[in-house]
């Protein structure tokens, strides 16, 4: 019991899986609060699977997802989800006001509307984003990055305690990283968890102060440091990935 | 003038217009949800499941709405926990079913004399035939039918456009999903003395996807078909007075030609409009292809 009262986001011994076959199990790890953890592996290798089920979009067959010591509660959305867009149904007619306003739908409740206070917070969010006076517009109207810049608006307005992304950077040109990578260095400060998915390695070790390495499992987790080495990397990728030290 | 006011000097007339009139707006507004998910096939089958529900009351001589809502609410269930599991393919199993369960509202009624006549009122509805208890059942349920659906419009919102979200906010989507799926149903079921079993997915899914053609807002479009949803049944009941044309049928089909006019002349999603946009060579917005932007990574892969 090592994690109690310090925030941490605790997993023990879990097993994901749909019917009655495991895709992955004992699965076990412990993320400090605070941390940014990069997650990396092979396609296929089970971080989209992983991610989820942390977020509890596919349920956890076995074992415990602890935070601070106790089990999660989502009904206060203490996790933030960043879904891949292309699980997204952007023809849908809403606008990126409303998309992020979502965020605050459980801090509201049943039967209850989302008031001028989320409005308000959803525009600010917009606007950190660099989307100020675009709340109006309908969301397939924005750009790939434009679209995944409004999705973490949403999670900064839900004021998690840990945000999950599933390869946030894939198709976000280098103009838009800058204000994620900024995004993601202010949860940190602000000691929420931070857990990404990501094909970016060149851009781990500037931002991961932990990298997570799967492979159908997890191959080796811990500080970015002691874990972001050639061998480690070597092993995940199965000798495929060339390594620059 | 008389055009107008003639018809609505016969009493069935009065009642005809007033059912139409709840149920075009009740199908146009829990339409939009259907329309949104793409259940229409779903909506499909629970229309044709209701129909041993319909037979089986028409035949001890109860209300319908009964026989169909108990036959509605296992479909719905049933439909519910099929698409729930990864491993059966959905859309046969649902047609399966609900193939099934038709056939066996027809074999029931083929039991009774004179069983074609009566089919056909099932079939395709008999709206100038409702009576006043028709007309106040079918405001009652229609109005609870609105009152829980605009209750969780939030919640239903949000699962159907994310819902990844929504269950990562701890939302009970499954039970969120059967309620909306009893929605449905029991706006079929009300629907079914105005067009019948057959063309009641025409109400249900016609005005809500002329209304999306019209606008991108979601409050906008429930609204916008709503009030499509009741136009095409005046009018439709109008025009079927005047020309002896089958009520149920003409209200659809007028339905239809709003969707026609709203596919060619709608201001962003329309034929004209994306026309003549690629006469001037302008991208359409709408049409952002998150493909465009992408950065095609060198991913390690095995």
């Amino acid at each position: 019991m090592n994690a109690d009262a310090n925030g941490a986001l605790e997993v023990r011994d879990l097993a994901i899986g749909y019917g009655s076959t495991f895709t992955m199990q004992d699965l076990t790890f412990e993320v400090p609060r605070g941390a940014v953890v990069g997650l990396i592996g092979p396609n296929g290798s089970g971080k989209s699977t992983l991610l989820k089920a942390l977020a509890g979009v596919i349920p956890a067959r076995r074992g415990r997802i602890l935070l601070n010591g106790t089990p999660i509660d989502r009904s206060s959305g203490e996790i933030a989800f960043v879904p891949q867009r292309e699980e997204v149904n952007w023809d849908f007619p809403v606008t990126a006001r409303s998309v992020v306003t979502m965020g605050r739908y459980r801090r509201r409740g049943w039967l209850r509307w989302p008031g001028p206070d989320d409005h308000r917070r959803a525009d600010a969010a917009l606007a950190r984003m660099g989307l100020e006076g675009m709340g109006n517009r309908h969301i397939s109207q924005f750009s790939g990055g434009q679209q995944q810049r409004i999705f973490l608006a949403r999670a900064l307005v839900q004021e998690p305690r840990i945000v999950l992304l599933d390869e946030p950077l894939t198709g976000v040109d280098s103009a838009n990283r800058a204000v994620f990578y900024e995004t993601i260095r202010s949860f940190a400060a602000q000691q929420v968890t931070v857990i990404m998915a990501t094909h970016e390695l060149d851009e781990v070790p500037h931002l991961c102060s932990h990298v997570c390495c799967m492979d159908h499992g997890i191959v080796a987790f811990g500080p970015t440091a002691e874990t972001y080495t050639p061998e480690i990397l070597r092993r995940t990728f199965g000798g495929q990935v060339a390594v620059f030290s | 003038m008389s055009f107008f006011t003639d018809p609505l000097t016969y009493g069935f007339m009065q009642r005809a217009m007033l059912e139409a009139c709840i149920v075009g707006g009740v199908c146009g507004i829990v339409g939009c949800f259907v329309v949104l998910r793409g259940l229409a096939f779903i909506g499909d089958a629970l229309a044709h499941a209701v129909f041993p529900g319909v037979v089986i009351s028409y035949m001890l001589d109860r209300s319908i709405v009964i026989g169909a809502f108990i036959f509605g609410f296992f479909t719905a269930l049933g439909v519910g926990i099929v698409s729930r599991s990864r491993r059966v393919t959905e859309d046969s199993a649902i047609g399966v079913l609900f193939a099934a369960f038709f056939a066996l509202g027809v074999v029931i009624i083929s039991r009774q004399s004179g069983f074609r006549r009566d089919l056909g009122a099932l079939l395709f509805g008999n709206v100038l035939g409702v009576s006043h208890t028709d007309v106040l059942v079918t405001v009652g349920i229609g109005a609870a039918v609105l009152l829980i659906l605009f209750a969780l419009l939030k919640e239903f919102t949000l699962t159907a456009f994310d819902s990844t979200l929504a269950r990562s906010l701890g939302y009970p989507v499954f039970w969120l999903d059967m309620a909306l799926l009893m929605l449905v149903t029991a706006t079929i079921v009300v629907s079914l003395q105005t067009v019948g079993n057959i063309l009641i997915l025409a109400l249900i899914v016609t005005p809500p996807a002329t209304a999306r053609l019209l606008t991108d807002d979601l409050y906008r479009m429930m609204a916008l078909s709503a009030t499509l949803g009741v136009v095409a049944s005046i009018a439709g009941l109008y025009i079927s007075y005047h020309w002896d044309l089958a009520a149920g049928a003409t209200i659809v089909l007028t339905a239809t030609a709003f969707f026609i006019v709203a596919l060619v002349v709608a201001p962003d999603h329309g034929l004209l409009a994306h026309e003549i946009q690629k006469r001037r060579g302008h991208h359409h917005v709408h049409h952002y292809h998150p493909a465009d932007e992408a950065l095609t990574e060198d991913v390690p892969a095995r």
